[in-house]
């Protein structure tokens, strides 16, 4: 009797030994995520903050919120001390819609190729298309820097477009090859069965379940261009600009001064839109910023 | 390429590939394989061909130029030199660095030149690699154990690390120069008064710091996916073993993680070594920050053809590297990027 009410007792120790590591454990896996939230949330966070704040507290360093006004996003788009960033948005948005869109529509065809297809030298392929986007910029911008400038290219927006597209294309094709892959084919060869034309099964089947992968490989293929800075520093004017490179030259009413709450405020206009659509398609980017490397 | 790919049928079994839906009906296997080639080389000809005018094009001329002497003014003369064959010349120059002489032939180059920088600009490329690299690894693999578990609030956190990855670079190196600014937070926080951007040390965790803060989260939802295809009863069949936390992340996790860690290296690797927008901002290559990359922008403008022998030495030690990691190190990209059984040989 005693024994037994002894050995339920240790049970009962035991349990709850389990049940606080359990509990510990479980308190470790919070802090550590609070960490990492705080530390991707909190520079992000410090520049909203700073694009409300008066330019006369742009030093303030409460973490709060204070001295709030709308102002600096007023400074973003003024012009009168050379800045752009008006038609630099503008720009930016151009040249990444024509980017992304030269890139899905020559990509997709090798994806299709690179994921159904059986042929030799798919490696061989494979690794040039993967080598591609790995590529460094600086070995291309020397000679086209020459080549533009002899062809009075310089300054134009062909001469941003091209060279993205060296870096976007390999991303879009590896990409979408990998989103290809998954793809349930048999289902079309059912609908053949089923006795759907071959258009009829491309467009009714293959086309709503290809639309995602491709919607996604889009928004990833236009993110890689949005934040281009290295060639568009060299090869972009006035005119055609980047926000990129608006930003990065970004200039105040004193020239010693750096007008960082405009400054902010551009960086959070080019990066709020971005943010919302990346946590929006969340699980899909994840998915296609990873599929080049696992799997 | 483009005419090479599918010239000659192969026997590859097509395991996993379903037949194609192009191809002539009721035909042999090898006629089928044929029409594969064949339609291949038609997909894929568009996407090579844009690419060799991209990026081939680009590195044929960049190797033709780097051969070639710059024209302008001779220093001994004062007299407008045309160019002309410079042998390998200019790339002689840039890893002596040497530099031209009044009076033709070349003397060492005086300090704060580009061609004094070379060597200065290789280290410091290699320490923000190893450096940044060796951090986004650990933290990126922290961050994706943590990430791994369940727990309220996951996809919140899964969210919040894309974050700092899809701000752009621009956008996030003058974030880092205010909040590194003498009277921004870092400061603050720190309760230090640091000019950050003002000496070498500073300046290089500055770069160092927005760096990692900026692309640990690729690294981890990379090493994450790797994570995620290790099948969770190998766990429990440790624990059963009486494995204790350390070893199965020692025996299990480590081995079986490796192929996408090494990737993920890899590629943060060849990404860091051509680092660029986030120096060029944040410090402008002052105090020793300038990387590779920067030397070649700011080359340019002084002669194209020293600009791209520079270029070249730079693609090759980052292809060096490359050829390092997948021979000697096993970052099988290729197979990684996911071939999985179809037309592998």
């Amino acid at each position: 009797m005693s024994t037994g009410t002894a050995l339920r007792a240790e049970q009962d120790r035991g349990r709850r030994l389990a049940q606080n590591r359990e509990k510990w454990a479980q308190g470790r896996t919070y802090i550590s995520a609070a960490v990492i939230l705080i530390w991707c949330l909190a520079p992000a966070y410090w520049m909203v903050v700073v694009a409300f704040r008066e330019v006369g507290f742009t030093y303030d360093t409460s973490i709060l919120p204070t001295h709030v006004t709308l102002d600096n996003f007023v400074t973003a788009f003024d012009t009168s001390f050379g800045n752009r960033f008006g038609q630099a948005l503008l720009n930016s948005i151009f040249i990444g819609v024509v980017v992304t869109a030269i890139s899905l529509l020559i990509g997709v065809f090798a994806a299709y190729a690179l994921a159904r297809l059986n042929f030799r030298f798919k490696f061989l392929v494979l690794g040039f298309i993967l080598g591609a986007s790995m590529f460094p910029g600086v070995a291309l911008i020397t000679p086209l820097f020459q080549l533009f400038t002899n062809i009075g290219w310089m300054g134009t927006y062909q001469a941003l477009i091209i060279p993205n597209i060296s870096f976007v294309l390999p991303l879009t094709v590896y990409t979408m090859t990998s989103f290809f892959r998954e793809m349930p084919w048999e289902l079309e060869e059912s609908a053949r069965v089923d006795g759907c034309t071959q258009g009829q099964a491309f467009r009714k089947v293959i086309m709503p379940l290809a639309a995602p992968a491709i919607f996604t490989t889009a928004i990833l293929a236009f993110i890689s261009s949005w934040n281009e800075f290295l060639i568009a520093s060299q090869l972009s004017s006035d005119a055609t600009q980047p926000v990129t490179v608006a930003i990065a030259n970004f200039a105040g009413a004193q020239p010693q001064q750096i007008p960082y709450t405009a400054i902010m405020a551009a960086g959070t206009i080019v990066t709020i839109p971005l943010v919302i659509l990346v946590l929006i398609f969340q699980r899909k980017i994840v998915a296609g910023l990873t599929a080049g490397a696992v799997k | 390429m483009a005419t090479e790919v599918g010239s000659t049928p192969v026997k590859a079994p097509a395991s996993g590939g379903t037949p194609i839906h192009h191809g002539p009906k009721g035909v042999g296997e090898d006629n089928k394989i044929l029409s594969q080639g064949k339609w291949a080389t038609w997909l894929l000809a568009p996407t090579i061909i844009a690419l060799a005018v991209v990026i081939v094009y680009p590195i044929i001329s960049a190797i033709v130029m780097s051969f070639q002497k710059d024209a302008g003014l001779d220093p001994a003369t004062g007299l407008f030199t045309a160019g002309g064959p410079a042998g390998i010349q200019n790339y002689v120059n840039w890893i002596a660095q040497q530099c031209a002489a009044p009076g033709g032939g070349t003397v060492a180059c005086p300090p704060g030149t580009l061609g004094a920088q070379f060597w200065s600009a290789t280290q410091t490329t290699f320490i923000f690699t190893i450096i940044t690299v060796t951090l986004e690894t650990v933290m990126g693999f922290w961050m994706a154990m943590i990430m791994a578990r369940t727990f309220k609030g996951r996809s919140l956190v899964r969210a919040a690390v894309l974050v700092p990855w899809a701000i752009p670079t621009a956008v996030t190196a003058q974030l880092w120069l205010f909040i590194f600014d003498f009277q921004g937070i870092a400061n603050k926080i720190f309760n230090t008064s640091i000019l950050w951007t003002g000496s070498e040390w500073p300046a290089r965790w500055a770069v160092i710091i927005a760096d990692t803060w900026k692309t640990t989260p690729f690294m981890a939802l990379l090493i994450l996916a790797g994570l995620q295809m290790i099948p969770a009863e190998v766990y429990e069949a440790a624990k059963v073993d009486g494995a204790s936390a350390w070893q199965r992340f020692r025996m299990i996790t480590l081995p079986l993680v490796k192929p996408a860690l090494m990737v993920a290296i890899l590629f943060r690797t060849l990404d860091a070594l051509r680092m660029f927008d986030l120096p060029y901002i944040l410090t402008g290559g002052a105090n020793n920050t300038t990387t590779l990359s920067i030397l070649v922008i700011s080359q340019i403008r002084q002669g194209f053809n020293a600009a791209a022998a520079l270029s070249t030495i730079t693609f090759i030690i980052i292809f060096l590297v490359a050829f390092i990691f997948v021979r000697f190190l096993g970052a099988n990209v290729v197979e990684q990027s996911g071939a999985t059984g179809k037309g592998k040989k």
